[in-house]
């Protein structure tokens, strides 16, 4: 366990960084067709609000945020070309296509903000419509979360600046060549949630960031802005474990970070927020880190949402071929979906393309049985026994899992990592979950059902017993006439 | 061992055996399961489908026949194979599979009445068990699909055979675990 | 262009089962040196058999269960096993008993229950016990130690303090009998410094993690420590104790087998403290001269209590 961090386990990886980070953030053309996905990388798909046919510009709202899913608007101008399904990095989903006319036509009325003249309400409420969400991956409405984080009073506002995963570098770009974008964008969303104090969190591999923000703070001059820098470990960029190692509270299990006065957001959050409010823009573009040793030129992008991924690792190069390209990996190497085709598009939540070749991802030797060796439980961040969970999500038991806590696994892959006996453990806690939900699903179902089955047999009850109170009456009223007649 | 010790020996060897056999009786008896708690607990465990295939007029009279021991634990065809072992599992007995006699496991269904043909006679309403069909007579019935169980007991009475049973529309993907960098 | 897709983790650190059996095979290499040197090439011929007879009976296994052995024939988890328990057997025992030794472990202390990862007790220990119950004379026969190789037997040092004891010898009386040498057993100290190298190696590759052997030797020595000092005639002291028998080769070896061992590090303590506790109470009053393989079959049975009530505490649990 780290004195300083007070994290258990975790991993120290080479990290893989370098090679994208020797140039500057370059931009990538516009594509011919930029594919929105409805679902940015939250999980929710927001609302189409055009139909093929319909004429957007850049900043035009396609799309409207509900829940966990935020505004979407056109990063292209052009025609709407089609509304239908394509492959995202979650699988197939329902796609805005625009096809680009190349004339870059912007909506009239994106204008900057002035946002120290607005409070902390009114501010929530203009960001609001920038289809902001959190560029780290979970793609959260920003202003939904700042929401929360102010009604619960929350003191700290914490940017996440960690990047611990190996690949990935983009947000290390980003506070390197934007920092004052970053403390721009800080400075906002503090007025937004109003919060007391901010803190910007990153890790010791990153000097250079480090010194472009020291430098982008000292010139705010706002002291309630502070950086952290934390040992490079991965999984130290998780939300939870973040706010315990920079604040040394644990957000309880099943709880939001705002329980314990903290919210967390993403140093790429912030910078488009900035953007926002400095342009007008909403978020239209992020960086991307496009890498790996099956990509001739790794280098970190500037992409508009919608860009293909193809299209992307044309700019770096092109795909290599000695070695050649074996996997496509959506995110870093621990935590990364691997993608079946590269027509996949960017989205707000896409953070890094890794072209990886055999080389770069060596394959798994081939499963054995758990010799117990303990390994994983020392690996995971979260304190679990994974060797354990293991076991019972293999006999699918409920109150095992329960017991050794797969709700709070976070999915990071460290115990995999380690294990010498090649088991996908972290595969196998996801399907358990899946499982999970699905037999939470069928037992509130079968509740309801139990309920409306007992209020109808006890109307029919009811019904029965007037009935039977009703022949009564007009037997005895029959034979009453009877008797009186007779 | 000499006549002398034999006797104390077999005597205290016969005041074990008494002694711990009236404890192990008083404690059966003090310790076992209250009968309609075990009703419950098999309840909670069958899928609440109120078809009567197990020939019990619903799933709660099906429970308290197991707990009495009138029927066994394989009667159950909407519940599968699952609920046949869970059944087993809580008694302490062997798992039995589901009995073909009392129907086949299908996969989760829900019905759908095709407006077109419904003749609105309303003879399908008091079949439901659940109460799952909204209409009037002479008005077009439609079946509510999220309450639905499948239970087929609505087919019989149609007398135009309107009612088809359909595969049920799948249930949405659990939230994601929290790894992404906020 | 299209790819094949894999779930997430993408890499792992390609640690391997045959090569964490590889290690301790390694590190048990000064152990068998050593003892070829104090008692004679008997050992090595012990371990070429039990290892034949090991794989001989894994194979067996695997065929009768309808398993495929390719795989599981060259982990090598069954010749850590073999060459422990040749190591853990005097060096003159009849080949033909370790080879039963070693088939009961493989087929009875390790097959019967599931096969790798499966086994309630270590399997080496399994076939030891089955050995020594069985055949106390030939399992209690050792030669003794010095350059020289020849059969001549005689008792080993924690015989003579377990019958030395009984007879009302004082413990100063008894130490200073042949069999001691400057540390603890004559010969067998050297057995303990060779397995205490293994195990720091093992310790340094991180094969192994500490919390099992540092509290197995705690758990011997400090209840060794406690009643010498308090009654230094009837009791050896904890140096004894620490470099005679099995200490060490159990410490680093043979307790730290995972399968058999608890889950959690707190459980690993205190699993580790009870094997080092009941070795020295067997050693002190049990019947038999060394403890450490009953200790640890005894331990491997409170390990599913031990993991019940030594959970870790959840990030964001109470």
């Amino acid at each position: 366990m780290s004195a300083r961090t007070g994290l258990r386990g975790g991993l120290r990886l080479e990290s893989h960084k370098s090679l994208p980070l020797l140039q500057a953030v370059q931009p990538v053309p516009a594509p011919s067709a930029a594919v929105l996905a409805l679902d940015q990388g939250s999980g929710e798909e927001a609302r189409a609000v055009v139909t093929p046919g319909t004429r957007v510009r850049i900043g035009t709202r396609v799309a409207s945020g509900h829940g966990a899913a935020a505004d979407l608007h056109s990063p292209v101008s052009g025609e709407v070309r089609a509304v239908e399904l394509r492959p995202t990095a979650s699988g197939p989903g329902t796609c805005i296509v625009v096809a680009n006319d190349g004339r870059d036509e912007r909506e009239p009325n994106l204008a900057p903000l002035d946002w120290s003249a607005l409070d902390g309400a009114a501010l929530l409420e203009r960001l609001a419509g920038g289809g902001l969400a959190g560029f780290g991956g979970a793609a959260f409405p920003t202003a939904g979360k700042l929401a929360l984080a102010r009604a619960a009073g929350v003191e700290l506002l914490l940017l996440n600046g960690a990047e611990c995963e190996p690949w990935i570098c983009c947000d290390d770009a980003l506070m390197r060549e934007r920092a004052s974008g970053v403390v721009l964008g800080t400075r906002v969303m503090l007025a937004a949630c109003s919060a007391a104090r901010a803190t910007i969190a990153l890790e010791d591999d990153k000097p250079e960031a480090r010194a472009a923000l020291e430098a982008a703070l000292a010139e705010a001059g706002d002291a309630r802005l502070g950086i952290v820098v934390l040992p490079a470990v991965f999984p130290l960029g998780a939300e939870g474990l973040l706010i315990a190692a920079v604040t040394g509270r644990e957000v309880p299990s099943g709880a939001l970070p705002p329980e314990v006065g903290v919210v967390c957001q993403n140093v790429g959050t912030a910078a488009a927020v900035a953007r926002y409010v400095s342009e007008g823009l909403p978020a239209l573009t992020r960086i991307v880190t496009v890498t790996g040793s099956g990509v001739r030129r790794p280098a970190n992008l500037e992409a508009r949402i919608g860009t293909p991924i193809a299209e992307l690792v044309a700019a770096c190069g092109g795909y290599g071929d000695t070695p050649p390209a074996a996997r496509l990996i959506a995110g870093g190497s621990l935590t990364g979906r691997a993608l079946a085709s590269d027509a996949v598009p960017v989205t707000k939540g896409l953070n890094c393309v890794l072209v990886a070749t055999a080389g770069d991802l060596p394959a798994r030797a081939p499963q054995v049985p758990c010799i117990r060796c303990g390994d994983c439980a020392a690996a995971c961040p979260v304190g679990l026994l994974p060797q354990q969970l293991h076991r019972a999500a293999r006999v699918d038991d409920p109150a095992g899992l329960a017991r050794f806590g797969l709700a709070d696994c976070i999915e990071c892959g460290c115990c995999d990592y380690v294990c010498p006996s090649a088991i996908p453990l972290t595969a196998g806690f996801r399907a358990a979950r899946e499982r999970q939900h699905l037999h939470e699903a069928e037992r509130r179902r079968a509740a309801e059902a139990k309920t409306r089955y007992e209020r109808h047999r006890r109307r029919q009850g009811e019904q029965a017993e007037a009935e039977r109170r009703a022949f009564e009456a007009a037997r005895r009223r029959a034979l009453g006439d009877g008797a009186g007649s007779a | 061992m000499n006549a002398a010790t034999l006797w104390p020996v077999v005597g205290v060897a016969a005041s074990l055996a008494v002694v711990l056999g009236a404890a192990l009786g008083w404690l059966a008896t003090r310790l076992r399961a209250d009968p309609d708690s075990l009703v419950e607990r098999l309840d909670a465990l069958l899928p609440q489908t109120q078809c009567g295939l197990c020939r019990y007029p619903g799933c709660r009279p099906y429970a308290v026949a197991i707990a009495r021991g009138e029927a066994d634990t394989d009667r159950c065809p909407p519940g599968g194979e699952a609920t046949a072992r869970a059944l087993a599992m809580l008694l302490g007995r062997e798992p039995r599979t589901v009995d073909p006699r009392y129907g086949e496991t299908r996969p989760p269904q829900v019905a759908m009445i095709d407006e077109a043909r419904c003749i609105g006679c309303a003879l399908c309403l008091p079949a439901c068990p659940v109460d799952a069909i909204v209409g009037a007579p002479r008005f077009v019935h439609t079946v509510i699909e999220s309450q639905c169980t499948g239970c087929e007991l609505c087919l019989p009475p149609c007398p135009v055979d309107c009612i088809a049973l359909l595969p049920s529309p799948g249930t949405a993907s659990p939230p994601r675990a929290a790894t992404a960098s906020a | 262009m299209e790819f094949p897709t894999s779930a997430s983790p993408q890499v792992i650190a390609g640690y391997t089962v045959p090569r964490v059996m590889f290690q301790v095979l390694l590190a048990l290499a000064p152990v068998l040196a050593v003892q070829v040197y104090l008692y004679g090439p008997g050992s090595l011929w012990l371990v070429a058999v039990a290892c034949v007879t090991a794989l001989a009976s894994e194979a067996l296994a695997l065929a009768l269960r309808r398993r495929s052995s390719h795989a599981a024939l060259r982990d090598g988890s069954v010749l850590v096993t073999a060459v422990l328990l040749a190591l853990a057997v005097p060096p003159l025992l009849p080949w033909w008993l370790l080879a039963f030794g070693t088939a009961f472990a493989v087929l009875i202390g390790k097959h019967a229950y599931g096969g790798l990862g499966q086994n309630p007790f270590n399997p080496a220990m399994v076939g030891y016990a089955v050995l020594l119950v069985s055949f106390p004379l030939e399992m209690t026969r050792w030669p003794v130690p010095g350059p020289e190789w020849d059969a001549l037997t005689g008792a080993t040092a924690l015989d003579a303090l377990h019958t030395g004891l009984r007879q009302g010898y004082t413990m100063q009386e008894v130490r200073a009998g042949a069999e001691f040498g400057r540390l603890g057993a004559a010969g067998s100290e050297w057995v303990n410094l060779a397995a205490l190298a293994g195990g720091a190696y093992l310790l340094a590759r991180r094969i192994i993690r500490w919390q099992i052997p540092v509290a197995m030797l705690a758990g011997l020595a400090v209840p060794a420590a406690l009643a010498h000092g308090l009654d230094p005639g009837g009791h050896a002291g904890a140096m004894f104790h620490l470099a005679s028998g099995a200490a060490m080769l159990g410490a680093f070896f043979i307790a730290t087998d995972p399968v058999s061992a608890a889950t959690s590090d707190r459980g690993r303590l205190l699993y580790g403290a009870g094997i080092g506790l009941v070795t020295w109470i067997i050693r002190s009053w049990g019947s038999y001269p060394d403890g450490v393989a009953f200790a640890v079959l005894l331990m491997n049975l409170a390990v599913p209590l031990l993991d019940r009530v030594t959970v870790p505490r959840i990030h964001g649990h109470p």
